[in-house]
């Protein structure tokens, strides 16, 4: 009798098995055509010397070895990982200050703050770099703002500056990325049990330590969930260089999600433009593996 | 410091990076109502209330025609995403049978992924096949990234529904078609609304598959149509203003009204279990 029941239970909800695949068969088909197929095309393309038009040629792994010989593809990754900074570092160590602050207490109008701060999270990147094209034009709000308070020497196109402009294009992602890291972290903070920090008191830490010793290890959880997201969006920055730079000036805002559509979409090097697909594939999967791992396994 | 001094600290920071989030996003607003004539790009109070610029948008910038091209790839994706996933989802959540774990990871390789990697194959192959410069090239390659979060999503929903309430259906004879619509949808009425507005997003939002797929301005949606106006159009900044407001705007008024649900799907960036 509950040898039936037992058995019952293991094949909820009451039909044959077989009707699970049925449930799991529309999802399946469409993701296998249009990602897993492409994915496993992506790669094959890469092998090749392919101008997208005439028939490509052979070319084992060359794509690949030139990602690493080849200055006008190595700065492409160079930039993404300096734009991690502006991504995902400096909206992490802003977030994690305003959590050393509200860690203790407990704030009001917190719905108003999180709806204002994740704001940027939701508007289309286009119209984000369109209104930081006007913020950084030579006559635009930065270079205005620094005239008013007596900085006019420091006034430029920030976008056009060859060593500004990374730099520049990064602060647009800290701009996005900080309100996110912000929520996250308050909705952390205003989690962790007070009696922490009593504990913490009357062993004598000063707010310093009580930062490193509970507030810290306390949103682990919320670091990993912010580096995650934030890395991955750098990463894949494409529409922010596409609207703001273009890449340039030179290729000093190149970036490699922006290498792919120039190599593929025009300038015809299609087999190199895959290859760098798959491996910003291969460098994204393999940072948030190991950013999980190190913020999460200690944990276990 | 005393947690008076804090607290003060904790809003005087939150008001500082409130103003920066807003800053630009006023400023825009600010020059969508401004004059034509206005050659500056706001950031100053507007010198009244000029419509018009919504109106001109509209029509001499062809917004009109990228809301259509963005309302029907939008809804078409939504509603084919949704659906799937919800019966995926279902399938992983609450049925065991062999190969789950294998199906449901293969599902996850796409959260994460780079629609970047995707984008070189998914042209030339789609052009083979005579589909580029169709709505299709756009449906259908956001419609599977958007399976893969949505079958996520909707997996932990079904797996987290209480237990009793599949069993009763069961008991009282009730198919597992009928236990999914009549019982488990209605009551995830919440996560089915998160994913709704994160694909709603995502895909209102997406820029390089357009760029990439259409060419023709009637295939246009709105953030494709805004960079290409801007392209045509950079010193009109009202104009240029305004369509930008435009685009953003039908994405925000549903962030504002379903606030908690956009922050929670956003935020389940992270794979856990």
């Amino acid at each position: 009798m509950t040898d039936i029941a037992g058995r019952y239970r293991k094949r909820a909800p009451g039909e044959p098995r077989a009707v699970g695949y049925l449930y799991i068969l529309p999802a399946l088909a469409v993701f296998t055509l249009f990602v897993l197929i492409p994915l496993g095309r992506a790669v094959w393309i890469s092998l090749y010397d392919w101008d997208g038009l005439s028939v490509g040629t052979w070319a084992g792994f060359r794509n690949y070895t030139t990602l690493f010989t080849d200055p006008e593809l190595r700065a492409p990754f160079a930039n993404a990982l300096i734009l991690l900074l502006f991504f995902a570092a400096l909206p992490i160590v802003l977030g994690l200050l305003l959590a050393s602050v509200s860690s203790r207490v407990r704030l009001r109008g917190l719905t108003f703050f999180r709806t204002v701060l994740f704001l940027p999270q939701v508007l289309a990147l286009v119209v984000v770099a369109i209104v930081w094209r006007w913020i950084y034009a030579p006559d635009g709000l930065l270079n205005a703002a620094l005239r008013a308070v007596g900085l006019g020497d420091l006034a430029r196109g920030w976008l056009g500056d060859f060593h500004l402009a990374l730099p520049s294009v990064g602060l647009i992602g800290t701009w996005v990325e900080t309100g996110l890291c912000m929520v996250l972290f308050l909705a952390g903070c205003q989690r962790i049990p007070r009696e922490l920090y009593e504990a913490a008191r009357l062993d004598g830490a000063g707010a310093v330590r009580e930062f490193f010793t509970v507030t810290l290890p306390s949103l682990r959880p919320e670091i990993a969930v912010a580096a995650t997201l934030t890395i991955v969006a750098g990463l894949r920055t494409f529409d922010l260089v596409y609207v703001t730079t273009a890449g340039g000036p030179g290729d000093a805002t190149s970036v490699p999600a922006y290498e792919v559509y120039h190599r593929a979409f025009e300038t015809g090097q299609v087999g190199s433009a895959a290859a760098i697909g798959v491996a910003l594939t291969v460098l994204v999967f393999a940072i948030t593996l190991v950013v999980t791992r190190l913020i999460e396994g200690r944990e276990k | 410091m005393n947690s008076h001094g804090e607290r003060l600290a904790s809003y005087v920071i939150l008001t500082l990076f409130s103003v920066i989030a807003l800053v630009p996003v006023l400023g825009v607003l600010f020059t969508a109502f401004s004059s034509q004539r206005s050659l500056r790009t706001g950031f100053a109070l507007p010198d009244g209330l000029h419509l018009s610029n919504f109106a001109d948008a509209w029509t001499r910038g062809h917004f009109g025609a990228y809301f259509g091209s963005s309302a029907l790839v939008t809804v078409t994706v939504v509603l084919a995403a949704g659906l799937f996933s919800i019966l995926a989802g279902y399938a992983f959540g609450t049925m065991r049978f062999p190969g789950t774990t294998l199906l449901f990871s293969v599902f996850l390789i796409g959260l994460t992924l780079p629609e970047e990697a995707l984008v070189v194959p998914l042209y030339f192959d789609l052009r083979s096949a005579g589909l580029t410069e169709t709505y299709w090239s756009l449906i259908l390659p956001q419609t599977a990234q958007s399976v893969a979060f949505g079958t996520f999503w909707m997996r932990a929903y079904f797996r987290s529904a209480p237990r009793p309430l599949i069993e009763a259906a069961r008991i009282d004879g009730a198919s597992s078609w009928t236990t999914l619509w009549r019982v488990l949808v209605p009551a995830g009425r919440p996560a089915i609304t998160t994913m709704v507005v994160i694909t709603f997003m995502w895909t209102w939002n997406e820029f390089l598959l357009p760029l990439v797929m259409v060419s023709s301005d009637a295939l246009r949606t709105v953030p494709l149509g805004l960079v290409f106006f801007q392209g045509q159009h950079s010193a009109e900044f009202s104009l240029l203003a305004a369509g930008a407001v435009l685009v953003a705007l039908p994405v925000v008024i549903v962030y504002i009204v379903l606030q908690r649900r956009f922050i929670e799907g956003m935020l389940t960036g992270s794979i856990k279990e």
